[in-house]
């Protein structure tokens, strides 16, 4: 079953892109990335999904309902904001509370079980607390009603290392229950470590989508060579890092003509790999500037 | 009603300080109006040679050496105004806040329908309005009976019941309007209610600008008319319950299909 699925979502705002022909199918028990730079159109997508703005064209269903009915549909999901605010006059307590309250559950034992989990103390006042605590309290609320679906936006933003990984583990445990996860990152590693599938958005579009491996095993190459500074004449290389005696780019392209060209080439050595998603995010992200 | 609950458990600081303030000077003026009455004589002679300015306010039609005519200008000023920027702040900011301080990101994520928001939202405006209405109403009953004047609870029940009609159009207006904000915008809800406020005024002192009385509900709630005719007119009240009606259902379409901004 697809838990998230969009067909040519596009969303203006007047003439400002947010996004455009988004096409996006995240399944059932997934753990999913959506990788992006800012501006790229993560916030727009997720916030459509969530039914906060109207797309100005193009379908999409969360949980197999469409857009329309996301009142019904956001039973089910834990949504966090990448910049959580709440009602500064609370307490975390109360705040967490009228949460459960506005979704008609209680789930007070398991808000409790997260709080210790994420060490939130819920005796202090919202407007008092850290971006990072804020941050916690945003989870609780996403997560105290034990959805089927996740959807984070940046959701490690503000939160230390340690709670990072607590995190991590807590959405891990999730998945592992059935839940979907589906968050969105700039930070490549957390995706690469934590997700099965991930897609990468560049202006408003994917560009890219599959499992981490696929990704990590595109077409696109990095290709090292040592006794040259500059990449060959003919061959259409991009993240192009020159060193003393060597060069570096990724390649994405025929093979036969990469070798042909470096046949003529004084090369002493060739290291030609499968990049890190890093990598293959900058090689998508290089090309808008083509 | 989670959110009725909360709204009204939020607002309640607010409230008590607005309601509190109208209804202390409201108890000022009646227990000043013993000791004024016997100088009234005088000063409705003064007020009588001051033209068009006891027209602006309704005070030449009124005698002051009575109850009922001085409760009609300084106590009906007081709940008019107050109440009416009272009513204002409440409407313009109810829906407007949550995108002001970014927090309807969170409401709306959460399974509430927006048009149920916006029911909650409203039965808040109107809750609070009639409230303070009530109270204001309470406190100044009792304050009468101990000045020794006996009460006109007609006149009374015209001029308080036209003041919260009043008070509801102002803030159902306003609250049609926050639906339109993405930022809260307390001047625009103090200025509206201020603009109406001088329409009245201008409707007293000038033939030409009669329209306005079409458009303002202080025309309606003018105590100088009530307390001559014993009633409150019904065309331009009937068209203030169109405005209002008419700015709820704006309000509504509007707050139901809006972006949410970041």
């Amino acid at each position: 079953m697809n838990v998230i699925e969009t067909k040519n979502l596009t969303k203006f705002y007047g003439k400002t892109r947010g996004i455009k022909n988004l096409n996006l199918t995240v399944k059932e028990g997934e753990f999913f990335g959506f990788i992006g730079p800012n501006g790229a159109g993560k916030s727009t997508a997720i916030r459509t999904l969530m039914g906060l703005i109207a797309p100005t064209s193009g379908e999409a269903s969360v949980l197999g309902l469409p857009l329309g009915q996301c009142r019904e549909y956001l039973r089910d999901v834990g949504y966090l904001p990448s910049e959580a605010a709440f009602y500064n006059d609370m307490k975390v307590r109360e705040l967490i509370s009228y949460s459960a309250k506005l979704r008609g559950v209680d789930c007070s034992s398991e808000a409790d079980r997260l709080c210790s989990c994420l060490e939130l103390d819920t005796s202090k006042r919202i407007d008092s607390l850290s971006l990072g605590n804020r941050k916690k309290v945003g989870i609780v609320c996403a997560m105290q009603h034990r959805p089927k679906l996740y959807i984070m936006d940046e959701p490690t933003s503000g939160l230390d290392p340690l709670m990072q990984k607590e995190f991590f583990r807590l959405l891990r445990q999730r998945q592992q229950e059935g839940a979907t996860v589906f968050f969105s990152s700039h930070v490549l590693s957390e995706v690469q470590h934590n997700c099965t599938r991930a897609a990468i958005i560049r202006e408003g579009s994917i560009v890219a989508e599959g499992s981490i491996d696929e990704l990590s095993g595109t077409s696109a190459k990095r290709v090292v060579l040592h006794g040259v500074k500059e990449i060959p004449a003919g061959i259409d290389g991009r993240s192009v890092v020159s060193g003393d005696d060597s060069v570096s780019f990724l390649y994405q392209g025929d093979i036969k003509l990469l070798l042909r060209e470096l046949s003529s080439l004084p090369v002493k050595d060739v290291n030609i790999s499968d990049p890190e998603l890093e990598e293959i995010f900058m090689h998508y992200y290089q090309q808008e500037g083509r | 009603m989670t959110i009725l609950k909360k709204e009204l458990k939020k607002s309640v600081k607010g409230f008590a300080v607005w309601t509190g303030a109208i209804a202390f000077m409201m108890l000022i003026c009646i227990f000043l109006y013993p000791q004024m009455k016997d100088q009234m004589e005088g000063m409705n002679q003064l007020f009588a040679n001051m033209g068009s300015f006891t027209a602006a306010f309704g005070m030449d039609r009124l005698n002051f050496g009575t109850l009922t005519g001085f409760y009609g200008v300084e106590c009906g000023n007081m709940l008019g105004l107050g109440g009416g920027f009272f009513a204002a702040y409440v409407g313009i900011t109810m829906l407007s806040k949550e995108e002001k301080e970014h927090t309807a990101e969170f409401l709306l994520t959460h399974p509430v329908r927006r048009c149920s928001v916006v029911t909650q939202k409203f039965l808040s405006v109107v809750a609070e309005i009639t409230a303070l209405n009530v109270i204001i109403f309470a406190c100044s009953v009792p304050a009468i009976m101990a000045i020794g004047e006996e009460v006109p609870a007609k006149e009374l029940l015209l001029i308080h019941g036209a003041y919260l009609a009043l008070q509801l159009e102002i803030g159902i207006i306003c609250f049609g309007i926050s639906a339109f904000l993405h930022r809260g915008s307390i001047g625009i809800g103090l200025g509206l209610a201020a603009v109406l406020y001088f329409m009245n005024i201008i409707v007293n002192i000038s033939d030409k600008a009669e329209f306005l009385k079409y458009i303002t509900p202080f025309a309606y709630a003018e105590p100088a008319s009530i307390i001559e005719e014993m009633s409150v007119d019904g065309l331009l009240l009937g068209l203030g319950l169109l405005y209002s009606v008419a700015f709820a259902v704006l309000g509504y379409l509007k707050y139901c299909r809006k972006d949410i901004a970041a």
